[in-house]
């Protein structure tokens, strides 16, 4: 009658286990940052490693700069005809300490060198083959653009498909003045 | 000559495993390599970067690439997510050892339940036989109604 018990308990345990680890799991999905409705979040920090250039390219580095933070695969149609648009808001605001950063994930990274040097953009460029870092973000397909203060915070709202130049301009400036 | 027969048997098992490591088809490889935007196997996917991933396959194994080599080159460009398959190293190891734990526990659990069953079937054998073994007076009673319905 003990055992009968004991196994009764231990089936409880083991079933209990796992509801926990379930829950446990939904809780802690990455489904990344929440923004809109004023919220300013801070970007979810990364280091990748660098496509136009060796070396890894460190967010934080960037801190003090405006961040227009692209994320993208070469075999993504919309962000063929959005490239140059963002290579173009790159040079026009650089000067004012406005960075473009260009993020290619699920990609060869030869497939996103072509593309580079096909659309001859000069901003910089990082690799995230598995998509780790567009996960912290919450991106949900290519190409999505978010932009960051001088303070490492995100603003405004993310652009979700290609951005026009109005949106890329309106979202800088918003940075620029947060 | 169990040993004979033992050899032959793994040789035979493994000379396709063997053959499929070296020649590796694209065919194999679709049900074993991820789709990483739509989180299915490349057989269950017509997206970009499926297509693209299958012709570097075909490349691949055009160029003689053993079927170790592709994966881990797969797993170098997009992480090892790209694998349908948990890798047998650390913590994904759990993976591959659990459901054979899981299997041996139940295995052991019902192998006592039947046990504990038939112990119990074997302790009220007695009981039942005792059961049919009735007070003198008793059987004596039921003789008499049986005698005088027959009659």
């Amino acid at each position: 009658m003990r055992l009968k018990y004991g196994l009764q308990g231990l089936t409880v345990l083991v079933v209990l286990g796992l509801l926990g680890l379930l829950i446990w799991k939904v809780a802690h999905q990455d489904k990344g940052v929440k923004l809109g409705g004023g919220r300013t979040p801070s970007a979810p920090a990364f280091a990748l490693t660098r496509l136009d250039t060796p070396g890894r390219l460190d967010l934080a580095s960037l801190r003090g700069k405006v961040v227009v933070l692209n994320f993208w695969a070469s075999w993504c149609v919309p962000c063929k005809s959005e490239a140059p648009r963002l290579e173009a808001a790159w040079r026009r605001y650089r000067g004012q300490g406005v960075v473009v950063v260009g993020v290619d994930a699920q990609d060869f990274t030869g497939d996103a060198r072509r593309f580079i040097r096909r659309y001859k953009l000069t901003y910089p460029n990082v690799h995230d083959g598995p998509g780790n870092v567009g996960s912290k973000y919450g991106v949900t397909g290519f190409p999505e653009t978010y932009f960051v203060d001088r303070r490492g915070r995100l603003v405004g709202d993310r652009v979700v498909g290609e951005v026009s130049a109005a949106k890329l301009t309106a979202g800088i400036r918003r940075a620029l003045q947060s | 000559m169990r040993i004979v027969v033992g050899l032959v048997l793994v040789l035979v098992l493994a000379a396709p495993a063997a053959a499929s490591e070296r020649h590796p088809t694209l065919g194999e490889l679709e049900g074993e390599v991820m789709c990483p935007t739509c989180k299915t196997t490349l057989d269950q996917s017509t997206a970009p970067i499926a297509n693209r991933i299958r012709r570097y396959i075909s490349a691949r194994i055009a160029a003689g690439d053993t079927k170790s080599e592709i994966k881990r080159k797969l797993v170098i460009q997009f992480g090892p997510s790209v694998l349908a398959e948990p890798s047998k190293h650390g913590f994904n190891l759990l993976a591959w050892v659990l459901p054979f734990v899981a299997l041996g526990l139940g295995a052991a659990v019902l192998a006592w339940l039947v046990w504990r069953w038939s112990r119990r079937r074997e302790a009220e054998t007695p009981a039942v036989a005792g059961a049919a073994s009735l007070d003198p007076e008793l059987e004596r009673r039921l003789d008499d109604e049986l005698a005088r319905f027959d009659g």
